[in-house]
């Protein structure tokens, strides 16, 4: 029998601790993928945010540092400027680099530090246990918000993917999801891209990954996925606000 | 070897690079922003890289990556930016990652003043950051010893595998000495087998500070925990100056040291029979060396540019059966020798 489709190499022989209907088994196995499509595993560098995704080490294999919360791109910025012929990544969540770590996410990215960075925007705190996220939608409910999000005491969600493309440092700058299979090769397309952004040495790129967490939404996962459609995509829209095509490096 | 005439600061900033430091990020503070304006200069031309960060935050954080890496790294700040990294240096040590922090002390509480202080005793100390974890601190009290401890803190932070403070103060750190530069060129740096290589090893290596299965964390602790009381048994330094014969022994450590040794002279060339107990590693504290002191004699003088923090080292290991007096200046006015030499008649002649 011919083998068609297997899990990629990169990925360990271990089942996800993620909840049903979460979508940080498919970035993983996407990240992986596009790892070992690009043959870079012996060269890659994990550095790992705090959140649901901080146990990636125990998935993918490959050398993994973890950060503290917020700090990802401070510690990537440490490992490439130390390690430049490795390739460096970032897996953080919307509380890790759009609250806590936006500092560290913004001069990262204006410094054009090349890296890559997968940013799953879920809309809330999942580890934590639902709390109010800078991403959480205008009325959506969370354990800090208990009536729903109102712009006046708390703001309004950031748009990450948009609000990087305008910096100059930054090469790439995308956002996907994963609600259809159309989606899902695009946001396999987009992921192996900012791997090769860096690859050729063209500066800092990002991919945002609309992600469903139907425990915290307190939702079944089809209906978590439907959210993603009806209320996250109208709001987050999916696309690329920027693509360099050439380095300001070379 | 050569022989220079330089400011502490840039003594530093000469020692960590003979000591072979390859990364350093910083981020502008007074009174230290001459190391990194150094550093800025003179790194590159050694193969090692700087940066100027967002933040001390950002700063101390990619020390963690470059670390991590198995580069000699360094930052320096002064107090507030210091505050602003315990979360990094816990996490250095949580990790079991090598840095060298030099803290140029100023005022605070808040944003203080930028005047000469040792304010910042407890806090480098007493651990800093969240956790139950220690930090080797270097104190020095010379331009030379800027030099030549920062060579030492760096061999101690990669022997143990911890980050270390260099607690250095505005006095000892802008005024110029001579200085031999021992290491011009270079020293050997051990290489590290449990960092980030050039390409991945046959096994995955994970750097990370976080247990959370069974008493994983309780065998991480005590493993730290043992790292530490081999550096309380191996690193201790420590400097007495006329103690043989003393009867009345000034502690101090830093700068007011520097002061105390000329009060030292001056006392005994009037035939007071003082002498000074100087600790060079806050931590570990000279402990047995002060208790075999305590033999002979029996009176003290503690002196600090604080309320009276290092104090309770004192108390701590001498305990009540002698007698321990103490002279605090929590400004940047430093105390003179003549001063000091008032104090102690006051509490002994």
């Amino acid at each position: 029998m011919k083998m068609v489709y297997k899990k990629p190499d990169v990925l360990k022989d271990v089942s996800f601790h993620f909840c049903p209907g979460c979508n940080h088994g498919n970035a993983h196995k996407l990240v992986a993928e596009a790892i070992s499509q690009l043959g870079i595993q012996d060269n890659c560098i994990a550095v790992i945010g705090v959140g649901c995704g901080v146990f990636l080490y125990d998935y993918i294999d490959v050398d993994s540092l973890e950060a503290p919360h917020g700090r990802g791109l401070a510690v990537a910025t440490g490992v490439k400027r130390a390690r430049p012929e490795r390739i460096v990544f970032t897996y953080q969540g919307d509380g890790d680099l759009a609250a806590i770590g936006m500092a560290e996410t913004v001069h990262a990215a204006n410094r054009g530090e090349n890296l890559t960075v997968i940013f799953i925007n879920n809309t809330i705190y999942g580890m934590t246990g639902g709390q109010m996220a800078p991403t959480t939608l205008l009325g959506q409910i969370a354990t800090t918000a208990p009536y729903g999000r109102e712009f006046q005491r708390d703001g309004y969600p950031i748009r990450m993917a948009e609000m990087l493309a305008t910096l100059e440092g930054v090469a790439y700058s995308t956002r996907v999801a994963f609600t259809t299979p159309k989606q899902i090769i695009d946001a396999k397309k987009a992921i192996k891209k900012a791997f090769e952004m860096q690859i050729n040495n063209m500066g800092f790129s990002f991919v945002e990954v609309l992600s469903a967490c139907p425990t915290n939404w307190n939702m079944q996962p089809l209906e978590a996925l439907k959210r993603v459609t009806d209320e996250m995509i109208p709001f987050f829209p999916l696309g690329t606000f920027k693509e360099r095509s050439v380095s300001d490096v070379l | 070897m050569e022989k220079l005439f330089l400011r502490g600061s840039e003594a530093l900033a000469l020692g960590a690079i003979d000591a072979g430091l390859k990364f350093y990020a910083g981020y502008p503070i007074t009174p230290q922003n001459d190391i990194p304006e150094f550093l800025s200069r003179e790194l590159h031309k050694a193969g090692g890289k700087f940066i100027q960060a967002e933040s001390e935050v950002a700063a101390i954080n990619m020390l963690l990556g470059a670390s991590a890496c198995g580069l000699r790294v360094m930052t320096s700040s002064s107090s507030p930016g210091i505050s602003l990294m315990q979360e990094g240096i816990s996490y250095l040590a949580g990790s079991e990652l090598p840095a060298v922090i030099v803290n140029v002390t100023r005022w605070g509480p808040g944003l203080g003043g930028i005047g000469a202080s040792q304010g910042d005793y407890y806090q480098a100390t007493k651990g800093g950051g969240h956790g139950d974890y220690y930090t080797p601190v270097f104190s020095p009290f010379s331009v030379q010893e800027m030099y030549d401890l920062i060579i030492k803190a760096f061999d101690v932070s990669d022997k143990y595998r911890m980050p270390v403070i260099f607690l250095s103060d505005v006095m000892v750190s802008l005024m110029k000495e001579p200085v031999v530069r021992k290491f011009s060129k270079g020293i050997k740096v051990p290489e590290k087998h449990w960092a980030f290589g050039e390409q991945k090893g046959e096994k995955q290596k994970i750097i990370k500070s976080l247990y959370l299965k069974g008493h994983d964390l309780e065998h991480h602790n005590w493993k730290l925990n043992k790292r530490f009381q081999e550096i309380k048994e191996k690193e201790v330094l420590v400097d007495k100056y006329q103690c043989d014969d003393a009867e009345i022994i000034i502690v101090a450590f830093g700068m007011v040291a520097r002061i105390a040794r000329t009060t030292v002279d001056i006392a005994r060339e009037a035939g007071i029979k003082l002498g000074l107990f100087r600790p060079v590693t806050l931590v570990p504290y000279p402990e047995k060396e002060l208790e075999q002191l305590a033999e002979k004699c029996s009176k003290y003088l503690v002196v600090e540019m604080n309320m009276g923090q290092m104090l309770y080292d004192v108390q701590r290991v001498l305990g009540k059966g002698v007698k321990i007096g103490f002279y605090g200046k929590p400004s940047s006015y430093a105390p003179t020798p003549e001063e000091l030499l008032n104090k102690v008649k006051e509490l002994y002649l």
